[in-house]
């Protein structure tokens, strides 16, 4: 199975051995098969995207799947660190599986390039000058969130997400921007398919509108049901509920609903357009905010890869801090931890044609940095 | 905490069960019929519901879709029971639990194969969709109504096919002496493979009806499979009135223990850590109940005969 996989993978991909140059090889570990592929085929499929435009020789990405499990991610990046010898790891969606991977990867010498999971430790205490993170520190979505209900004057929130740490640091991320009262505050259960108690709940808290993190399927059950259950309160959350890969299967019980992201197909700059533009026309559907972080983390590897070879690891990662490359979200810079510094937009879910999608309405934090940098010392 | 808040519960609490009966139901008789550990009756829920969003896309009926569930839940039941199940029954538990987990996996990369990484669309259609409000004040989703209404007719069915018809004096004759009636002259191989699609189809329904609401997605099977070997062993393996009341009881315990434990600790604790420990508490009651329950009777409410 996973040979097949592999062979299929050479296959479709441009594998360039260029003998003459220096190679420069990344391994990319993200989740292509269970129940949460679909960030993981939108990141290797934004990656590999930039990867191809770019063309050049000497540039390998191995690809494997970590079935969303801690301990298959282990085992694929040792392999790939010990017998592959790769230069640079990405891929991982997971802050569970990051946390199981990346501060082994450093300490072993290689790169590790977050293109999704932003978990706080790696971006406070445990920070490393090996690891960047091209996304976002998990809190920041959910910290524009709180400061958009104050400006559209929510007093009195009720808050959910699941019973683990990401759903931690979100509420944590909410309520540190968030001034009003909070009508409630549940912890679900992680995976959790059916929401009619916490529904029960909402409708009799008095609450005056909602704020959720619960990605993937779980947001999906959440909305449709609270849809059906005539509770009408105003709902927020963050993109990863909303993003292009499940509005589809929301339908129409999203429209309306605002949400925070870093990135949006209608971010105008030319290097987005050409970006929404090719991933459509290669893959036949609409990017979503994963694809274009896998967009911007191939784009930021090879970017440094123009300045220094990745064995130069001094040069290289002054390289990779500089971030001197067209990103889909316009500016880029880094902050000292290695996390973005940037804008987070405001985004409302909207019908174009048959097709549910986002558009920008408001910026929610400008250049905003994480709340955890201070905690880096490196 | 009004009595409003409480009923509404309860009705969740029933639905839940209710769904759960219909996962467990199929789970239970093929334990008890074929003596089979079917790990892969959740890749059947599964089939279901990705039968219906694909039929619903196609044709835009809630019904057919419906409709559909049940026969590609049936079918992929009779298939997989021709081709795989049946060599297995003969062989120790580890040998079942191992093919039909490898089956899970097969079911699951088919269908992502066919249908892609993202979740597909169900949705409720438009003449069950809405809350209607219940005498008292109560406002209650139609469809979720509706689910419950259709469990307990199914329930209601089984029942009387169980009791009162020939395949059901055949299926009781199974589970209590398997070579006993071969000899009599009843086609066992053609009872199990009956047996098995039956199951398949009523999680087949679960599935759609379920997908309705959440989200039709690869692997959305397997959480509700292990609520349905909870239920089965508190109800005793094997009983289709133990599947029942096994399923009413998880389903009140966990929506209930869900609502009021965190309520019942902010009590004494502060609202944070409340909610938390609340929270991981109540995730376990259903695990402490069947715990209880096995201490008290070992093969379970309605499991004499085992």
């Amino acid at each position: 199975m996973k040979t097949i996989r592999m062979l299929a993978m050479a296959a479709a991909i441009p594998v360039l051995a260029a003998a003459a140059q220096a190679e420069t090889k990344i391994g990319m570990i993200t989740t292509l098969s269970g129940g949460g592929a679909g960030l993981g085929v939108d990141v290797r499929d934004g990656f590999m995207l930039a990867i191809e435009q770019d063309g050049r020789d000497g540039v390998e990405v191995v690809i494997e799947d970590d079935q969303r499990k801690p301990d298959a991610a282990v085992q694929i990046a040792d392999r790939m660190i010990q017998s592959e010898k790769v230069d640079i790891l990405t891929g991982i969606i997971w802050s569970n599986l990051a946390m199981a991977v990346v501060p082994a990867a450093t300490a072993q010498g290689v790169f590790y390039l977050s293109p999704n999971a932003g978990p706080s430790a790696l971006a406070g205490k445990r920070c490393h000058p090996n690891y960047f993170n091209v996304a976002w520190q998990n809190d920041n979505l959910h910290e524009a969130a709180g400061a958009y209900a104050n400006e559209a004057g929510l007093k009195n929130s009720f808050i959910l997400a699941p019973n683990y740490p990401a759903g931690k640091d979100a509420l944590t991320g909410y309520k540190r921007m968030y001034g009003g009262e909070l009508a409630g505050e549940i912890y679900t259960k992680l995976g959790q398919t059916d929401y009619a108690a916490e529904i029960a709940q909402i409708r009799a808290s008095g609450a005056d509108s909602v704020y959720f993190f619960l990605p993937g399927g779980m947001g999906i059950s959440f909305l449709k049901q609270y849809a059906g259950s005539g509770v009408d309160l105003p709902v927020v959350g963050p993109a990863f509920s909303f993003d292009q890969g499940i509005l589809q299967a929301v339908g129409e019980a999203a429209l309306g609903v605002k949400n925070t992201s870093q990135w949006n197909k209608d971010i105008d700059n030319p290097a987005n357009t050409a970006f929404v533009a090719a991933f459509q026309e290669k893959y036949g559907r609409l990017p979503s905010l994963y694809a274009s972080q896998g967009y911007d983390t191939a784009n930021l590897i090879l970017s440094a890869l123009n300045k220094a070879e990745a064995s130069d690891q001094d040069a290289f990662r002054a390289a990779l801090q500089a971030a001197e490359f067209d990103s889909v979200r316009g500016d880029f810079k880094f902050g000292p931890n290695h996390h973005p510094v940037q804008d987070i937009y405001v985004r409302e879910v909207i019908k174009e044609g048959d097709v549910f999608t986002n558009k920008i309405i408001a910026t929610g934090l400008s250049d905003h940095a994480d709340a955890y940098a201070g905690e880096c010392k490196m | 905490m009004t009595y409003i808040l409480v009923l509404e519960q309860i009705l969740n609490g029933l639905q839940l069960g209710v769904m759960l009966f219909l996962m467990a139901a199929g789970l239970t008789l093929v334990f008890g019929v074929m003596g089979l550990i079917n790990l892969a009756h959740g890749s059947l829920y599964m089939v279901g519901a990705f039968a219906a969003a694909a039929v619903a896309g196609w044709t835009g009926s809630f019904l057919l879709a419906l409709i559909a569930s049940l026969a590609a839940a049936a079918t992929a039941g009779a298939l997989v029971e021709l081709v795989v199940i049946r060599r297995l029954y003969q062989r120790d538990h580890l040998d079942q639990v191992l093919a039909t987990f490898a089956l899970i996996l097969i079911f699951s990369e088919g269908t992502r194969w066919l249908f892609g990484s993202f979740p597909l669309f169900l949705d409720v259609p438009s003449y069950l969709s809405g809350p209607v409000s219940l005498p008292g004040g109560i406002e209650y989703p139609l469809y979720r109504l509706t689910i419950i209404l259709i469990g307990l007719a199914i329930a209601a069915g089984l029942f009387l096919l169980i009791a009162r018809t020939r395949i059901g004096i055949q299926i009781r004759a199974g589970e209590a002496d398997r070579e006993m009636i071969a000899a009599l002259g009843v086609d066992i191989s053609k009872l199990y493979t009956l047996v098995f699609a039956l199951g398949a189809a009523l999680a087949g329904l679960a599935g759609a009806l379920v997908g309705a609401i959440q989200s039709v997605q690869v692997g959305m099977g397997e959480p509700v499979l292990i609520l349905a070997f909870v239920v089965i062993v508190i109800g005793g393996i094997g009983s289709i009135k133990g599947a029942l009341a096994g399923a009413l009881l998880v389903g009140m315990t966990d929506t209930l223990g869900g609502v009021f434990l965190p309520q019942l600790f902010a009590v004494f604790m502060d609202p944070a850590s409340a909610a938390s420990a609340g929270a991981s508490l109540a995730s376990m009651l259903i695990y402490i109940l069947m715990a209880a329950i096995l201490l008290v009777r070992p093969s379970g409410l309605y499991g004499g005969s085992a």
